[in-house]
């Protein structure tokens, strides 16, 4: 069972990811941040149920919406705030954006602008931890969308025959882009996909973070014990629309309002553990101040942040000149 | 004649000649948008909004929404079009090339000189593409150097709307596979269009501003970004000849050549990086073809051999500017 501080950790850590991406939503509108933002609102309990059970020394392999697995991870989300702003102290130097998060030194390989790009390179992370033996795992994390691509059905075929230590943590969302699960995945659902290529695959309620990390627990252990790949597919939500500045005509009436009110993964979690009595009102409040504290703080630098200089385009296509 | 957008340019030619040719078939990501979903389909016509109204017009057999599978959407496009179909593939971003490039580079360029001219492929894959909009190193490529690289595909990149028109009627109605490339930042260029019937043919360039001085050959974006330069040196008595390729593949090379005899420089202008590119093309073309004409290096305009950066300023430094057109254009007219 989840100690106290763990309980803590895991609020923290969904509770910065929906605040990071709310302060987004609203910044982005007001035209100071460029190009192309991904919200992950929603699926806060599938990044922070996976992440919680890593090592520093795992890899992940994100998406387009990756804010949420980075945070997760253990990215410094001040300095992400930053690559986000496009500026130069940014994680990435204002290189990437948001699109293109990473921190190779904490296991992070890298959100993915090309969907279904991530399992494959998730599955060669296998691989090298493999070669290692130190008994690290890689995760892929592929959506609704990436899970019809060829390379995901590849990656998962070869993460079995070579017997790798992968997880394909599926997030169903419900939504590849602007069109629906139902119509666009072709098969009952992606754990089954999954067992079918011979690996063991779960399927739990991504909006409920007991429910995520209990599965996760089992799988990683597997993977851990050299039982080869394993999947997870969390049935999840998307609260913003698939890119900042989406008119989401393809949304029921009231359909984000309701999954808000019925499916949010901080308000079931707030609730379970005060009727339970395991954390109080007191100390989730006082995480909640935290967090908005950190958040308000990391725009305000990001926003008085240097932008990168002309010169700066020159550099780091490789390694030496 | 109307007046009309490029998007509007091309989402009126959509359905024009699907209208015309009940063989045409079209696939791509979200270019109905909403299936399976409570809004229900035509929610969004397309990511970048140029085929609603498809859908409900000619129905889910000819007009597709695809799972995100580009590898599927060029080869079931081909397929279909060795099957006796006409095919319009969409891929939502220039990038994504990656993902389908065996299906572009093995398949389609390939099969009718492999299968000793017995086959056509009337596929035209619709790709949005270049630099503009912040969109980052996998968002904002312009590939088309590199898809012209390849024997057996055509490549086109309008600029107007009026060759939208023309060069997409030209493209779906031609036998060929034809690379079809609209620049993200070019969709709301505004001007006339012919009614009617309208084609362009391929490998005819067209000549934008007239000059004697010096020879600006562009494609793309860089197209208009040559015209305002042209405009400006004009007035200091400086005239450009400014040609737009419309074609990389097949190429006007005759446009180019007699634009240099006349003026001996040239700049070429090209948003792609420099190694291999439609610069050091034209550049070698003309090397090679017109060397006496030359009174000064060629000169090449080009993005810098690095990935596309995200970051405003990063961006604007990456791509070629009018102010590096012009500069180039100086230090041809003042070499000696």
């Amino acid at each position: 069972m989840l100690d106290r501080d763990e309980m803590i950790r895991a609020y923290r850590g969904m509770k910065t990811i929906r605040e990071f991406e709310e302060r987004l939503h609203i910044e982005i509108a007001t035209g100071d941040i460029a190009g192309f933002t991904h919200l992950y609102a929603g699926q806060e309990a599938v990044a922070v149920g996976v992440c919680q059970r890593l090592r520093v020394n795992d890899f992940i392999v994100s998406t387009h919406r990756g804010h949420g697995h980075c945070i997760a991870k253990g990215c410094d989300v001040k300095a992400m705030m930053k690559e986000i702003y496009g500026r130069q102290d940014g994680l990435c130097h204002g290189k990437g954006g948001s699109m293109h998060i990473a921190d190779v030194s904490i296991g992070i390989l890298g959100a993915n602008g090309v969907v279904g790009a991530g399992a494959p390179l998730a599955l060669g992370a296998g691989v090298a931890a493999k070669m290692s033996g130190e008994g690290q795992v890689a995760v892929a994390f592929s959506g609704d969308g990436a899970c019809n691509q060829g390379t995901t059905f590849e990656a998962m075929n070869m993460a079995v025959v070579l017997k790798v230590p992968v997880i394909f943590a599926f997030e169903n969302n419900h939504y590849s882009e602007h069109t629906g699960d139902k119509y666009a995945v072709g098969a009952k659902d992606m754990a089954s996909r999954a067992a079918a290529f011979g690996m063991l695959a779960r399927k739990v309620d991504g909006c409920n973070f007991f429910e995520t990390y209990e599965a996760m627990g089992e799988v990683i252990q597997y993977c851990r014990e050299g039982n080869g790949p394993a999947a997870v597919e969390f049935d999840t939500e998307r609260f913003f629309g698939h890119f900042e500045g989406d008119p989401q005509r393809y949304r029921g009436v009231k359909e984000v309002e309701r999954l808000r009110e019925t499916r949010d993964c901080l308000k079931s979690f707030r609730r379970k553990v005060l009727e339970d009595g395991r954390l109080n009102q007191k100390t989730l409040d006082d995480v909640d101040s935290s967090v908005m504290a950190l958040i308000d703080a990391a725009v305000l630098e990001a926003r008085q942040a240097a932008p990168p200089v002309d010169a700066d385009v020159l550099t780091d296509v490789y390694v030496s000149y | 004649m109307a007046v009309m957008t490029i998007r509007e340019a091309i989402t009126a030619t959509l359905h024009a000649e699907m209208e015309r040719d009940p063989n045409i078939v079209i696939l791509g990501e979200d270019i109905v948008g909403g299936n399976g979903t409570a809004g229900g389909p035509e929610a969004i016509g397309g990511i970048w909004g140029l085929t609603g109204g498809l859908f409900a017009k000619f129905g889910p057999n000819r007009v597709i929404d695809t799972p995100i599978s580009e590898s599927c959407i060029v080869g079931a496009a081909a397929g279909a079009a060795l099957a006796g179909k006409r095919a319009i593939a969409e891929l939502m971003f220039a990038d994504f090339v990656g993902v389908c490039l065996d299906q572009l580079y093995n398949q389609i360029a390939k099969f009718r000189y492999m299968f000793g001219g017995k086959s056509k492929c009337p596929v035209t894959v619709r790709i949005t593409y270049g630099a503009g909009m912040n969109a980052a190193a996998q968002h904002s490529q312009a590939v088309y150097a590199m898809l012209t690289s390849i024997p057996g595909l055509k490549v086109v990149l309008p600029t107007t709307p009026a060759d939208a028109k023309g060069l997409l009627t030209t493209a779906i109605r031609g036998d060929d596979p034809v690379m079809f490339f609209e620049h993200k930042t070019l969709y709301t260029e505004k001007g006339e269009v012919p009614p009617g019937e309208y084609m362009v043919p391929f490998g005819h360039a067209r000549q934008v501003r007239e000059g004697r001085d010096a020879t600006i050959v562009t494609c793309g974006q860089l197209v208009g970004f040559s015209a305002q330069v042209a405009d400006q040196l004009a007035k200091e008595g400086i005239s450009c000849d400014v040609i737009d390729l419309r074609t990389t593949s097949p190429l006007d090379e005759e446009a180019v050549l007699d634009s240099v005899e006349l003026t001996g420089r040239l700049i070429v202008a090209d948003e792609s990086p420099p190694r291999c590119s439609l610069a050091s093309d034209i550049s070698g073309l003309v090397a090679s073809k017109a060397f006496s004409a030359l009174r000064a290096p060629i000169e090449m305009v080009t993005a810098p051999h690095t990935p596309v950066p995200f970051a405003r300023e990063l961006e604007k430094a990456y791509l070629p500017s009018p102010a590096n057109i012009e500069a180039a254009v100086r230090r041809a007219l003042a070499y000696r």
